[in-house]
């Protein structure tokens, strides 16, 4: 199918990998090219200057022949060697035998030889064929030519076979390359159409899937795990968004439905004052909805980090006795007794009073509520204490005498919403400890729950931001003690 | 009291001129931010209840120029914006006190009366009396009919709030805010407590209460009936 294979070849083309391939190809073949043909000519010209040094070294033995014996003798000798030497070509001529030569094993002198020796090809009759050689033409003192010379065919192909075995790595290279581009090509393209498979299952709504991953430990396999764990991290985001929406329709309709069905039962009712019931009823639950919806957006802001926190230096020690304190006629009546365990020595932190104070009223509140009821002479007491565990972190803990939270619920009830089945029954919004445990987030600190053997010890850590530029601005005007806080900018 | 209310829902406006009406004030209204600033600045109105976001001009922004202009008439500041930095901000650009909706009337018309009666400064009276109640701010003394009433410091600090408001409903968010400082929810009706104890420690014993509780709204410490 040529358009399958067009279609290959085009996300081939495409692929990083097979690209940077093809790169690296593009620069190093030429650059193998030229190194090969170099190589090439390379040995040819030392073969040759090692050749003609011998030469030369023959036309010296020749020389001495010539001065000893004359002529004669140097045409023996040159006629000796024409026969014993295997590669070597000679020719002795002399004007007087004109173009006879005297001795040597050519026929005649090929043309354009010089003394100072010359790379030549001639016409080898016996082998019928042109034959390569190297040679020096020395004119002798009689006005004839001496010719030394010698064949260099098998050098030539040498270097020649040298040429072409470097041409065949190249080539063999290429291709090789080629096929890595390809092979590694489509590994990375195989591993990045898992994740581009698994992105588009994700997209379209199973939040389950992840991306395999091989436990090769290559970028592909870092990757993989990377993006696995973000995805797990989004799915428990959706997971919690989808809990926290269902518990607020679950936890909003309910009270709304209730509102709705007094005010049907009002009307229904003939008298006046049982309209008047009626609506103040509906005003009650009403009441109970805002302060809901106020928890709820006051969480929201607090996780989204959307409030400004206003941190201001702040006792802590005296903050906590005086919310223990507010709440303690209401502990009183209730027949419990709050405790605050702690010396009076101020412990300045730099906090947000309102939420702090809104986070310890919330455990106090719980504390309460959770301890009520309970006929036990231990029950009867609520201890509050606050200890600086470091001059950067401090410890508010409220532990009660109630029946504590199973450990395997501790960390459940400070979600949004989640009430214990053997607290329903009791009013409250659920969002209480999701609120202290804002507050903590937003303090850098931490919400904990621990057992009090009998009874629930919840603690709040608060932590001292790392920089506390702290420049104290008044705020005029009238209602509250507003004016006596200072802020930090942020 | 002359009440101008500067509230641009039209409904919400209506509802709150009719019911300050109904409890003996006079009462105008007006929808966008020019016209409210307008009509503040001719004077004439005791107290003047903004929301903060309005159409031509934000209620921030009146605040601000009647504050510039020297016009210390007290406002009340509406607002959606419920957190305690936008509280902060309110009360920064000259706002006297700052009210989240929804809201309660009760709590609306309280606070309203707490600012339209226009207070000596706190710290010139130095003895609050209703009745044969008085209460002394240099000494920390409380007496009941001649005989010494023992009170805790924050007991004293309720008292003394609830004195200086005498005759007025005093909602028990107020009294989370000036005598806590609190500017949160505490869940539970915790005041309630607090103001029956005090109630136990100023009332009992005499024929006449004087520290009432006002259905629905909250507190008044007055000498007569509910």
């Amino acid at each position: 199918m040529p358009r399958s294979l067009l279609g290959q070849i085009r996300s081939l083309l495409a692929s990083v990998a097979f690209r940077i391939a093809l790169t690296a190809l593009a620069l190093m073949t030429p650059v193998a090219v030229l190194v090969s043909i170099g190589l090439g000519s390379e040995v040819n010209r030392v073969l040759a200057a090692q050749t003609f040094d011998v030469l030369r070294g023959e036309l010296q033995v020749f020389r001495g022949e010539l001065d000893r014996g004359g002529m004669g003798a140097l045409a023996a000798s040159v006629s000796a060697r024409s026969v014993s030497s295997d590669q070597g070509i000679y020719l002795l001529t002399t004007p007087s035998n004109g173009p006879v030569p005297l001795a040597g094993n050519i026929e005649r002198l090929p043309a354009g030889l010089t003394a100072s020796g010359n790379i030549f090809k001639f016409w080898r009759t016996a082998e019928q064929r042109f034959v390569s050689a190297a040679g020096l033409l020395v004119p002798l003192p009689d006005g004839g030519m001496l010719l030394v010379a010698r064949r260099i065919d098998d050098q030539q192909a040498f270097a020649k076979n040298l040429q072409l075995t470097a041409f065949a790595v190249v080539a063999l290279l290429t291709m090789l390359s080629l096929a890595l581009g390809w092979f590694f090509s489509r590994h990375a393209n195989r591993r990045v159409a898992d994740i581009t498979t698994t992105a588009r299952s994700i997209m379209s709504g199973d939040f389950t899937r992840r991306v395999p991953t091989d436990a090769s430990g290559d970028e592909f396999d870092e990757l993989a795990i990377g993006l696995n764990a973000m995805l797990a991290k989004i799915e428990e985001l959706v997971d919690a968004l989808r809990e926290v929406s269902d518990n607020i329709a679950h936890d909003l309709k309910t009270p709304l439905t209730r509102l709705r069905n007094r005010a049907e039962a009002a009307l229904r009712e003939d008298r006046a004052d049982a309209h008047r019931e009626g609506l103040e009823k509906v005003i009650e639950e009403s009441d109970g909805l805002i302060q809901t919806f106020n928890a709820l957006l006051l969480i929201a802001r607090l996780e989204a980090g959307a409030v400004d926190a206003t941190r201001t230096r702040c006792d802590i020690t005296a903050l906590v006795r005086d919310v223990a304190e507010l709440y303690q006629p209401f502990g009183d009546d209730a027949g419990l007794q709050i405790v605050f365990a702690s010396d009076p020595t101020p412990t300045f932190f730099l906090v947000n009073r309102q939420l702090v104070g809104q986070a310890v009223a919330n455990m106090l509140d719980n504390a309460i509520k959770y301890s009520t009821g309970i006929n036990d002479a231990s029950s009867g007491s609520i201890t509050v204490k606050v200890v600086a565990v470091s001059d950067k972190a401090v410890e508010i803990a409220v532990a009660d005498r109630g029946p504590g939270i199973p450990a395997a619920d501790r960390e459940r009830v400070t979600k949004r919403f989640v009430r214990l089945e053997q607290s329903r029954s009791r009013p409250g919004t659920g969002l209480g400890l999701s609120l202290v445990s804002a507050v903590a987030r937003l303090h850098d600190g931490a919400l904990r729950l621990e057992d009090n053997s009998p009874g629930l010890r919840v603690v709040l850590l608060l932590a001292q931001p790392s920089c506390s530029a702290a420049s104290p601005i008044s705020v005029p005007g009238g209602a509250g003690r507003v004016g006596q806080t200072a802020s930090i900018a942020r | 009291m002359r009440v101008l209310v500067i509230e641009d829902d039209r409904e919400t406006a209506q509802f709150l001129v009719k019911a300050l009406k109904e409890s003996g004030h006079g009462a105008d209204t007006t929808a966008d931010g020019e016209s409210g600033l307008e009509m503040a600045s001719e004077g004439g109105y005791d107290v003047l209840i903004i929301d903060r976001m309005l159409p031509k001009r934000d209620g921030l922004s009146i605040v601000e120029t009647l504050r510039g202009n020297g016009d210390r008439t007290p406002v009340l500041i509406l607002s959606a914006l419920g957190s305690v930095d936008d509280r902060v901000k309110g009360l920064r650009s000259g706002g006297d006190d700052y009210l989240t909706k929804p809201y309660a009337f009760s709590e609306l018309l309280a606070r309203v009366e707490a600012l339209g009666r226009r207070l000596e400064p706190e710290t010139q009276v130095t003895r609050y009396v209703v009745g044969d109640l008085s209460l002394d701010r240099l000494s920390h003394k409380v007496t009941r009919g001649g005989a010494t009433v023992p009170l805790q410091a924050r007991e004293f600090r309720l008292l003394e709030y609830l004195m200086r408001h005498a005759g007025q409903v005093v909602t028990r968010t107020m009294l989370l805010e000036h005598v806590w400082d609190y500017h949160f929810d505490p869940q539970t009706n915790v005041i309630d407590v607090h103001i029956s104890r005090l109630r136990s420690k100023i009332d009992k014993g005499f024929p006449k209460p004087l520290l009432h509780t006002v259905r629905g709204a909250g507190y008044v410490v007055r000498d007569g009936d509910a």
